[in-house]
């Protein structure tokens, strides 16, 4: 028998091994269109130190690992594009603690948002974390590793990597670090007032570790919520109303969405605003406020606030959002695959009309939208495509629009987020030399044996 | 074509000024109704135009039967006035537009039309409604809210096609003559708008009130009085017909239910402020709806009743609050047969 197979049986059990085929096929590819690599192994370690081991196993073999959350990324970043392992870190999914006064969660990496989400509920009605537009399988750790965000972005402090309030990181060479106040106190309260160390592992795509626990912050949870949807058919308003909403402070959560179908919805934008509140009073206050700060723009007849049935708020309200699942199977043969871009926020007339050109272009059709991120510091665009799986031309076309749109994003000054390996080199090919220097001098003293997750931002994979 | 039977004769004649006198969002003493009434009549700027909540109100205080409000909305398009924002309306007018999908179909009497309200066809059950065909759909819907919007001309452009395909597709080649209209909005376009504007109506509108009083009636001894006092949320399309409004009590009376006499109701009705939210008005949708369920609980109300599915769901969360339970008519007719 395969001796690392062997090896890799006893540190996790036999069943919790394969290299079996069609283990590895699965594996091999996420839902979007990227092409798939197949790894050797898959394992499925239950503790931290059982990851201890395989690292160790990795290094004195030399063969790559590759961590793997809910698997849901769309642009391949735990394909493992040189074979070795894949770490699917689901087992590892208990929530270790909630420390309600100080407003954060511990959580073991596999730990699923939703389930998160759902034990928050059941034992801490009054906390919740921020969801992801990602079915509730999304793991915790993964989406912060990839600068995730969510429905409490941008009114709880940016990217759900900027909620992170400490790590345990097992390292490329087999070390067990924690990072932030748990690496000094019994309690995970911040990364503060320390050396900030934690920033090495979060954005590099599983290249300079593997997460293994994740602090991460909670927040009140208003007993109501409501929502407004502002309508305007001049796109180059959308930067000034949604500063504007911002700047009341009044709103959960702010995004936007734009889509040829229906055809009520065509050549409109609609923006989303969330606002929670305590009480009926303190929800007509915050509508009241954000509706002023919009006034001269609907008594100007050009744009307004769209009376909303109860039913449809409550699906423009959900989160996570579930219609992005169903816009998967539009072309049928169900998948989608999108750019998310992290622009500035007067860049989004700009997004708009790249991604309405580019899906032109290609021959394909799109949903176009977004999410605040902060109190207005930057906003996540998606360019989202849908392809049919069964048609490799249709994949072509949405593959050729996926590079059309990091282009665009870069030209317009922003940075595709969560890039697949083409658009990472894309990234790096702008950035400053000596910055992608030291990221590679830090992956060499991390990771001496180039085993994590190889492939992932170097520019000659 | 189609122009608005409106007679500016009858108009200027009139000394009642009760279009505009009694109505309830626009202030006016006898001189500036009077001023104001000529500038409508002779197609001169006036602030009717501009401040108008469009609630058809005037269409029944009018003692001539001579369309005041639809030659507000008229001379509101004439002169480019929009009451809604103007990518709602557009957004609105795209969302209603017919689908171009109807396709013949057996029906057999009562037909209920349920203008474009799909998610309200499972209150066709029961014995109310037993052996009914109910139609729905964009290819059937009425059109009449873009009086709201001051779009006359959408429904002049779509309102012929809908009647034909009712004819054409359901009634004519089943041989039915009469279309129960669930929504009060149907029922006023086909005896009121249409005719204003000189729209032919092949088949015999009937009002759901008639309907549901004429099958209550049939049903007389299986009726188990509800002993309830209730609010009614009048619509605004019902003031297209407001000679339906006794077949409330006739209902009420026959299912046991007291109808409070309260403030708002009757001429004196409210809009349920859902119009007045697309209007941008949105200090004056939460005093009417303020003021207008206070009315209902401090009279004594447990239930409202509703026969407009869009009144419905605009108050419904607000008249819940209030500790009262929001219900539409069918269902409380169903309620009153056991059902």
């Amino acid at each position: 028998m395969d001796r690392i197979f062997e090896r890799l049986s006893d540190i996790v059990g036999s069943d919790y091994v394969s290299n079996a085929a069609e283990e590895r096929f699965i594996y091999s590819r996420d839902p979007g269109v990227q092409r798939p690599h197949e790894p050797d192994y898959v394992v499925l370690p239950n503790t931290t130190e059982e990851v201890q081991k395989i690292v160790l196993l990795a290094n004195e073999e030399k063969i790559p690992v590759v961590p793997l959350g809910g698997g849901l990324v769309l642009s391949g970043l735990s394909i493992p594009l040189k074979g070795g392992i894949v770490l699917d870190m689901k087992r590892m999914n208990r929530i270790i603690e909630v420390n309600e006064k100080s407003h954060y969660a511990v959580v073991e990496a596999g730990t699923a948002m939703g389930m998160l989400s759902a034990y928050l509920a059941k034992h801490y009605p009054t906390l919740k974390n921020s969801l992801p537009d990602a079915p509730p399988v999304a793991t915790v750790a993964g989406n912060v590793m990839i600068h995730g965000s969510g429905h409490l972005s941008q009114s709880e402090g940016g990217f759900h990597s900027e909620m992170v309030t400490g790590l345990e990181v097992v390292l490329p060479t087999g070390k067990v670090v924690k990072l932030g106040s748990c690496s000094t106190v019994p309690y995970w309260f911040s990364r503060a007032p320390l050396p900030d160390l934690a920033g090495l592992f979060l954005g590099w795509n599983g290249t300079t570790g593997i997460i293994t626990k994740v602090g991460i912050k909670l927040y009140p949870r208003p007993l109501l919520n409501d929502g407004l949807m502002f309508l305007t058919e001049d796109v180059d308003t959308v930067p000034d109303i949604m500063f504007r909403i911002v700047n009341t402070e009044m709103c959960e959560d702010l995004t936007f969405f734009i889509t040829p179908k229906p055809a009520m919805f065509e050549g409109f934008q609609m923006t989303i605003i969330s606002i929670t509140a305590n009480s009926d009073k303190e929800m007509r206050l915050k509508k009241e406020i954000i509706r002023d700060t919009l006034k001269d723009y609907y008594e100007s007849k050009e744009a307004g606030f769209v009376p909303i049935p109860k039913e449809m708020k409550a699906f423009l309200l959900e989160a996570p959002q579930k219609n992005l699942s169903a816009f998967a199977d539009v072309r049928k043969g169900g998948g989608f695959e999108y750019v998310g871009a992290i622009i500035p926020v007067e860049k989004i007339p700009d997004a708009y009309r790249a991604g309405l050109e580019i899906s032109a272009r290609n021959g394909i059709t799109y949903s176009l939208g977004g999410r605040m991120i902060g109190r207005g510091h930057s906003f996540m665009f998606y360019f989202a495509y849908p392809f049919n799986r069964a048609d490799e031309d249709d994949m072509n076309r949405v593959r050729q629009a996926l590079d059309d749109t990091n282009h665009a994003a870069l030209k317009m000054g922003g940075i595709p987020w969560k890039a697949e390996v083409s658009g990472q080199q894309l990234i790096l090919k702008q950035m400053w030399p000596a910055t992608y220097e030291f990221m590679q001098e830090i992956r060499g003293l991390l990771d001496p044996n180039g085993i994590m997750n190889p492939g992932n931002w170097e520019v000659n994979p | 074509m189609n122009d608005l039977k409106f007679s500016p004769d009858v108009c200027a004649k009139c000394d009642t000024y009760d279009c505009l006198m009694k109505c309830q969002y626009m202030d006016f003493d006898l001189e500036s109704a009077k001023e104001e009434r000529w500038k409508l009549i002779r197609g001169e700027d006036t602030r009717i135009l501009y401040d108008c909540v469009t609630c058809y109100a005037c269409e029944e205080y009018c003692p001539y039967n001579n369309h005041p409000f639809y030659l507000i909305v008229e001379r509101q398009e004439e002169k480019g006035i929009h009451p809604v924002p103007k990518p709602i309306e557009k957004s609105q007018i795209r969302a209603m537009a017919p689908r171009g999908e109807i396709t013949p179909m057996k029906v057999h009497a009562p037909v209920i039309n349920m203008c474009y309200f799909p998610m309200m066809l499972g209150t066709i059950r029961g014995k109310l409604f037993e052996g009914a065909s109910a139609i729905v759909g964009s290819d059937i819907f009425c059109n009449l809210m873009y009086l709201h919007f001051a779009r006359n001309s959408v429904i002049k452009e779509r309102l012929p096609r809908m009647i034909e395909n009712i004819q054409k597709n359901y009634l004519e080649p089943s041989g039915v003559k009469e279309l129960i209209c669930y929504h009060d909005e149907c029922y006023g376009t086909y005896t009121s708008w249409a005719p204003a504007f000189d729209i032919k109506v092949p088949f015999k509108p009937i009002h759901l009130f008639e309907y549901l009083y004429n099958r209550l009636l049939e049903l007389k001894t299986e009726i188990k009085p509800l002993n309830l006092k209730v609010a009614y949320q009048r619509p605004c399309s019902n003031r297209l017909s407001p000679e339906i409004d006794h077949f409330v009590d006739d209902i009420f009376s026959l299912i046991g239910v007291e109808r409070v006499e309260r403030k708002y109701d009757h001429e004196n009705a409210l809009c349920c402020g859902g119009v007045f939210e697309a209007q941008q008005k949105f200090d004056l949708m939460e005093q009417n709806q303020t003021r207008n369920v206070d009315d209902m609980k401090e009279h004594g109300a447990t239930h409202c009743v509703f026969n407009c599915p869009f009144c419905f769901w605009t108050l419904s969360d607000l008249v819940s609050q209030k500790g009262m339970t929001p219900i539409m008519m069918s269902d409380l007719c169903h309620q009153a047969l056991g059902e």
